[in-house]
């Protein structure tokens, strides 16, 4: 058996040199402290956007993007394919779960300052990766064309609208007109299943490359501790040992997953109807709920700016700072710890914690 | 490999074949339970799509000339008839006045609701009675030895 | 081509190159009066009788070539405007001619004249009295639009409208000690609601009192009247008790539950005992007719919670995704069963209306049973779900275990 697998890697190593893969692969090593356990969380994100690509890829299978046929396609998915309820359900549920483990991912990053030096491309490609992600969960809720969706992406288009000087072409191109209409569905759909997919896969082999090539960031404290001597320096090989518990992480998701769509099963809802006034409550997902309620609580007048436009500059502004925040906190480069950025990490956090409960009462 | 853990009670050899087995047998099944569902998914239902916009509604020859019959259309009922001269017509079955289900009346040669005599014409026009609009017409077609009624727009 | 051409344009502009030939003297003079003098010259453009080739001397004779005042000397047999006790004949001249009617339009009636005669304005007339109405009255003068023209004052959706001029007005019907609230009434009613929405089989006024021969229907004749659109009432009404006991006492079939005028959507809690009841009206606790509303009220509302009961189910398991189209196929039968349940109503035989409440109330527990089943699919998926978490939990102890083996001699 061992005979064979040499065979077969002496094979592909004289074609694809991946004997040099093989050898870094079983060199990699995973740091081992008392906050490793945050590794975990990027390898999660991964294999749930892989599970969105196959059962996404599965449904593609039935379902039929035009105002005529989406919602008619959902329900024949859910209701005449065999298991097409538990592709549908997965799909759904994983969207939201990888959303969630993205945002931890992100914020774990911060927290333990992997964005600083040598990581700045890292960080940077992740938080575009973070946002490439939301944007899957905006297009793809629309996708079934019920009556929740559609208003939802009313509303949402329409905060597109308020940036100033490409704020009207910038919702006329999402919506596909003025208004939402089909077009908008296949707009949606295509950036769903080719612009973001072509996009994310370009950014995650280079967030990916730098990752293996950079090896894990060791958080600053646990640095200086072992350079004090307060603590060794631990490994754990990546293969078998930690790549096991990885594994293990993701046959818990793929329970929890499996459990999600069988007891709490994604509701189809109602077709959209254009004509129908909003019902009551409209609200975006979950992700969005702290930006929706947000925009509610900004005044129409903020000092000479118009209120819509001047939240949407805030949220810029917090994006950019987010953004550059290795270049910002270079400090850290140098192993310091500078409270005023953990701070700031804090403050979004309870931010979008109590503007999100908010929205949700 | 050779461990010195007096933790495993058992010998190495026999632990280790068994903590393979649990792992090999789980793994297996759990990709099993992944897999059965995305192929039997794969293949395709008998109803091969949504019958919302179109149906066969029956087989060629099992309406006679003069005759009516009730089919399903989605979640409604819709009405396939077959005028005395051959043609196939076919209707919304559901009644413009309170949603009764019409019947083809042979000897009237016309549509009629049961619930208050409503009449409607093989156009599909109300002409007697309280139905206030006319009855929605559908596209028929004859494929194969499938009568095949579809829904516009 | 050319002489073609000119054949053409002659023979299109005959029209006009004749009447400036016979030049109307009548159009021409009353044209240059003013106020009523000249309203007929300026209507007469839309009139049908314009269209159809008549002119002012058709009606009034005169000599229209004659440009001088003589033009209506009786010598040239000019008929002045009518009084209003010779208008019918004034216009039945024609109209109630078969032979000349035939040469406009072959497909027009021609006893309207007779019919009026036998109407109540039509007596009343004959009699002298001039403030009834007689043919301008409803068609208008001068300006006279074909039934069929929407704008015209007898098309269907304006009749109430045209009866209303002197039918709502309560100074001229005290006179004739007859309400004046008819039309408000009838505007209150389902017919003129569907009526307003464009649909000309509801009846208006004339469609139950007639038009030319407008009396309105007597106490026994009703029944009839309502009976020619809603068959299955008139009929099942007539086999019952009612009939009889109605006609006994003088009272109108239909009109005694369902008004005349004000007919408006009847609702379940008409039937029985409540408050909104018509039986009440003349029954009292205990009599045959008393419980007999009762227990169809019981029933109606016994085949009304079933099928609530059932669209429940069927909406709850359809949010869940589960297949249920054939089920709310089958619940429109027990929507029917309630239709046709009010319908026996109309027996007043409590036996009657439940033998389509039990028709209706097994078929929505049939119903109910198809919804129940494929909630119970939906919780079936729960018992895949945990076979397969038993797998994962299998797996997920074997990765466990083989962590454990493999990093027991070793430091991670």
């Amino acid at each position: 058996m061992a005979d064979l697998r040499r065979r077969i890697l002496n094979w592909l190593d004289e074609r694809f040199g991946a004997g040099s893969v093989e050898e870094f692969l079983r060199h990699k090593t995973v740091p081992w402290h008392r906050h490793s356990i945050w590794y975990y969380f990027g390898g999660m994100t991964l294999f749930l956007f892989v599970v969105q690509v196959l059962t996404g890829i599965l449904l593609l299978l039935f379902y039929r993007p035009t105002a005529n046929e989406a919602f008619e396609s959902s329900h024949f998915i859910m209701t005449q394919v065999r298991f097409g309820w538990l592709i549908h359900c997965v799909h759904s549920w994983s969207a939201n779960l990888m959303i969630l483990t993205a945002f931890v991912h992100m914020f774990s990053a911060y927290f333990l300052k992997a964005y600083r030096k040598p990581r700045e491309l890292t960080w940077i490609t992740g938080v575009l990766l973070f946002v490439l992600v939301l944007g899957f969960g905006f297009s793809g809720y629309l996708l079934p064309w019920n009556t929740l969706a559609f208003f939802a992406t009313r509303v949402g288009t329409e905060m597109a609208g308020s940036v100033p000087l490409i704020g009207k072409w910038l919702l006329v191109f999402l919506r596909g007109g003025e208004e939402v209409t089909g077009a908008t569905l296949t707009r949606f759909f295509g950036f769903h299943v080719a612009v973001l997919p072509g996009l994310v896969t370009l950014l995650l082999a280079v967030h990916l490359f730098l990752v293996q090539r950079l090896g894990m960031s060791v958080p600053p404290g646990v640095e200086r501790r072992i350079a004090e001597g307060k603590e060794t320096a631990r490994f754990m090989p990546f293969f078998p040992n930690f790549l096991l518990r990885d594994i293990m992480g993701w046959y818990a998701a793929l329970g929890v997953l499996g459990a999600l769509a069988a007891l709490f099963p994604w509701e189809l809802g109602t077709k959209a109807d254009p004509f129908v006034p909003a019902p009551a409550g409209i609200r975006p997902e979950w992700y969005f709920l702290f930006m929706f309620q947000t925009l509610k609580y900004v005044p129409a007048k903020f000092l000479f700016l118009e209120g819509e436009f001047a939240g949407l500059l805030g949220f810029a502004l917090a994006a950019a700072v987010w953004i550059a925040v290795p270049f910002l906190d270079y400090k850290a480069g140098f192993g310091r710890v500078t409270r005023f950025f953990t701070g700031l990490g804090v403050f979004a956090l309870v931010f979008i914690a109590v503007m999100s409960a908010l929205a949700l009462r | 490999m050779v461990t010195t853990d007096p933790a495993t009670k058992e010998g190495p050899k026999p632990g280790r074949r068994w903590i393979n087995l649990v792992l090999g047998s789980g793994v297996v099944a759990s990709i099993a339970s992944f897999i059965y569902p995305a192929i039997r998914y794969i293949i395709p239902p008998a109803v091969a799509e949504s019958t919302s916009h179109s149906v066969v509604a029956a087989k060629v020859g099992e309406l006679k000339n003069n005759s009516g019959k009730i089919f399903k259309f989605g979640s409604r009922p819709a009405l396939l008839v077959r005028t005395a001269d051959g043609e196939y017509r076919a209707f919304s079955g559901v009644c413009t006045h309170l949603s009764c289900t019409v019947q083809y009346r042979a000897d009237l040669r016309q549509i009629w609701c049961a619930c208050h005599n409503g009449l409607y014409d093989l156009a599909g026009r109300n002409v007697s009675g309280p139905p206030p609009r006319p009855l929605e017409r559908f596209a028929v077609n004859v494929q194969g030895e499938h009568v095949i009624v579809t829904r516009n727009g | 081509m050319k002489s073609a051409l000119a054949s053409i344009v002659l023979v299109l502009s005959a029209p006009s190159l004749t009447a400036a030939a016979t030049k109307d003297s009548c159009v021409s003079c009353h044209s240059t009066l003013d106020g009523k003098l000249a309203a007929p010259a300026k209507l007469f453009d839309s009139d049908i009788h314009h269209q159809a080739g008549l002119s002012c001397a058709d009606c009034h004779g005169g000599d229209p070539t004659d440009e001088s005042v003589d033009a209506m000397s009786t010598a040239h047999g000019f008929r002045s405007a009518p009084k209003k006790t010779q208008l019918p004949d004034f216009c039945g001249r024609c109209h109630s001619d078969g032979t000349y009617m035939r040469r406009f339009n072959p497909k027009l009636r021609t006893d309207q004249l007779s019919q009026y005669w036998t109407s109540v304005h039509g007596k009343r007339l004959k009699q002298g009295d001039v403030k009834v109405a007689a043919c301008v009255d409803c068609h208008g003068v001068h300006n006279i639009l074909a039934v069929a023209d929407t704008r015209a004052p007898v098309y269907p959706t304006n009749v109430a409208s045209t009866c209303a001029q002197c039918h709502a007005d309560a100074h001229t019907m005290e006179g004739y000690k007859i309400p004046s609230d008819q039309v408000a009434r009838y505007r209150s009613s389902v017919h003129a609601q569907v009526l307003a929405q464009g649909d000309t089989s509801v009846p208006t006024c004339s469609t139950c009192h007639g038009n030319h021969g407008a009396v309105p229907p007597g106490v026994d004749s009703v029944a009839n009247v309502c009976g020619t659109c809603h068959v299955f009432f008139a009929q099942l009404f007539d086999k019952s008790p009612h009939h009889a006991a109605f006609a006994s006492m003088g009272l109108p079939g239909c009109v005694q539950c369902h008004s005349n005028h004000e007919v408006v959507r009847p609702s379940d809690d008409w039937v029985g005992i409540g408050e909104k009841s018509v039986c009440v009206t003349c029954h009292v606790p205990g009599d045959k007719g008393y419980v007999a509303g009762q227990k169809m009220a019981d029933d109606l509302a016994k085949l009304r919670a079933a099928s609530a009961r059932v669209d429940g189910v069927l909406s709850s398991a359809e949010r869940s995704g589960m297949e249920v189209s054939s089920a709310r196929v089958e619940l429109a039968d027990v929507n029917e069963a309630l239709i046709k349940a009010r319908v026996n109503v109309h027996t007043f035989d409590p036996e009657e209306v439940r033998k389509l409440t039990d028709q209706g109330v097994e078929i929505s527990q049939k119903v109910y049973g198809a919804g129940v089943a494929a909630l119970r699919e939906r919780d079936l998926r729960r018992k895949g779900l945990g076979l397969s978490l038993l797998f994962i939990v299998f797996a997920l102890s074997g990765l466990y275990l083989k962590i454990r083996e493999i990093e027991s001699p070793k430091n991670p």
